[in-house]
């Protein structure tokens, strides 16, 4: 996904001079492309999150779509509040993104396992979550992000997810992707959001369940989910983040007041025993029920 | 002093932001005057020497940037947006009230205003941006950001002075209004600041001392920005919270209260006087 990212991007400011990197002293081997392409619109700003998230918004009021990457939480937790008051607040065009999303960083430790961050980002009226689930939905979350300007958080995995998709989806907020269709009666859908998608697919595919992506979802994109769910008998939606302030209690609150609707769905996420081990990504998400 | 001398005129806007921002707040019973009183000759001088706006029209593209960092001092700048036509001097009865985009922390769906702020160690990483996309863009507008003493306690700021001297940012301004009081109750007593200049000037800037009250002193080192090619000024303004009526200076309780009907009376008569002082 890190490569996707990168190659769209450039791709992007090639056509877009407004499009600027702002980095929080990470992305070795991953952000050269465009620093060595748009030095102008490119900025390290150093172990310094608040400034860079600030600086973020200020560019941003004054033109740019400005993209901020760091690691798992570091450009969410750490500058929370720049990224509610400065950039969602005053409704401005920075994309935060967090690459190592889940426990990509498995190894590393608590500080580095991003399990909490839809949570916070999902709290904030007007901001717009986009978490791929494979390197083409990528692109097409950044095409429609520069189409599209707003507050807007890109969750990216690391590297070697696999390709569901032949070419780049069109998506749309709050719009379910179908990755697999169901063979027969649909009676389940799978559905996922960012790099949970392999797993949804090994677990959703063998019993020929419609499988689905949700890339682009957020606080204001709830009202369309109740038509979707009454298409299925039931819905399992899968997450590599605590169950709490997630993507399956998300929808679960989309459909608030149509318990009918509610209980169809199914939530699977980590559980929170997984915080604070250390292992790999498979080894830490099967730990945590993600199997 | 003749009348017509550009110091009369930046002193005759003090008065008017004073009796406004004692008014606006006694009306909606709001904290922070002493905050606004702090930063009223600041205010006057910028908006009336220094920043170049033009109220006819919204966000014109060559206009300086202002921000206020420390959004409780909102007041004033509502103020001073009226006092220059940015809003209409109706507004400033809505400060505060009740469903009023008015907000007693500055708020950036006001008219002339660049940013909203209230949570402190915003300002100034914002105004870097600003800054930033202004060099990038080989803009010649400027970026001015207005600070407390007390909001220097916040680590972002920091962060951002270490940016803003590293990328040579001459077009940014930061004035700190160094009144030395914050919550509870002094700077000194909380997390000392000092030696101040000595940081500042470490971090890389220009920095230079002012009486901000002084509005000659003030024109003078706002007017002649920047002071050093490729590094970016702050002024210390060293200032009285609570400026201009006696019985709130250097008052920290000014930071909280709001001034009874008799109160305000007062201090009405007190900065009115003043203009024949």
């Amino acid at each position: 996904m890190r490569n996707a990212f990168i190659e769209e991007l450039v791709a992007l400011a090639t056509a877009h001079d407004h499009i600027a990197l702002v980095v929080g002293d990470l992305g070795y081997s991953v952000i050269e492309p465009f620093a060595d392409s748009f030095p102008e619109r490119f900025i390290n700003a150093g172990v310094a999150e608040q400034n860079m998230a600030g600086l973020a918004a200020g560019m941003a009021s004054e033109g740019y779509h400005v993209f901020t990457y760091s690691i798992a939480n570091f450009p969410t937790f750490r500058c929370a509040e720049q990224v509610r008051n400065d950039i969602a607040y005053q409704n401005l065009p920075v994309t935060t993104v967090a690459v190592g999303g889940g426990l990509a960083y498995g190894a590393l430790g608590y500080s580095h396992h991003a399990v909490q961050d839809y949570a916070l980002m999902r709290s904030m009226p007007g901001m717009l979550i986009a978490a791929p689930g494979d390197p083409y939905e990528v692109r097409a979350c950044l095409r429609y992000l520069i189409a599209n300007p707003q507050p807007s958080y890109l969750r990216l995995g690391k590297a070697g997810e696999s390709i569901y998709h032949g070419s780049i989806p069109e998506v749309s907020p709050g719009r379910w992707l179908t990755v697999a269709a169901a063979e027969g009666d649909e009676s389940a859908v799978h559905l996922s959001t960012g790099a949970t998608l392999d797993l949804a697919m090994r677990l959703g595919r063998p019993g020929g369940d419609a499988v689905c992506s949700l890339p682009l979802w957020g606080m204001f994109t709830k009202g369309a989910q109740a038509e979707q769910v009454a298409r299925a008998q039931r819905v399992v939606t899968y997450e590599d983040h605590l169950a709490d302030g997630g993507f399956g209690s998300w929808l679960m609150e989309a459909l608030a007041t149509n318990p009918e609707l509610r209980q169809r769905v199914e939530s699977r996420s980590l559980d929170p025993s997984v915080c604070g081990l250390v292992g790999s990504q498979a080894y830490l998400n099967a730990l945590g029920g993600l199997r | 002093m003749t009348r017509n001398s550009p110091i009369d005129e930046t002193e005759a806007l003090a008065q008017e932001l004073r009796a406004d921002v004692l008014t606006m707040v006694h009306r909606a019973k709001a904290s922070h005057v002493g905050s606004c009183l702090s930063i009223v000759d600041i205010l006057a001088v910028l908006y009336g020497r220094v920043l170049r706006h033009d109220a006819s029209i919204d966000k014109w593209p060559d206009r300086d940037r202002f921000i206020l960092s420390k959004g409780h001092a909102a007041a004033a700048v509502y103020a001073v947006l009226a006092n220059k036509g940015f809003i209409p001097r109706s507004d400033l009865e809505r400060y505060g009230a009740e469903g009023s985009p008015f907000m007693t922390h500055i708020s950036h769906k006001i008219r002339g205003v660049d940013f909203s702020s209230g949570a402190l160690g915003h300002g100034l990483p914002f105004g870097v941006g600003k800054a930033l996309a202004a060099k990038r863009r080989k803009a010649d507008w400027r970026t001015f950001v207005l600070l407390s003493d007390g909001e220097m306690d916040e680590g972002s700021n920091w962060e951002a002075l270490m940016f803003a001297s590293h990328h040579r940012l001459d077009n940014l301004v930061a004035i700190i209004d160094y009144n030395k009081l914050q919550s509870l109750p002094t700077t000194a007593a909380t997390l000392g600041l000092e030696p101040l200049v000595d940081k500042l000037v470490g971090f890389g800037w220009e920095v230079r001392e002012v009486d901000g009250h002084n509005h000659f002193r003030l024109s003078e080192e706002l007017g002649s920005v920047a002071w050093q090619p490729g590094k970016p000024s702050l002024l210390l303004a060293h200032t009285t919270k609570g400026k201009g009526v006696s019985f709130m200076e250097d008052k920290v309780e000014w930071h909280y209260r709001s001034p009874s009907d008799a109160q305000l009376a007062s201090a009405l008569a007190e900065v009115r006087g003043s203009e024949d002082a």
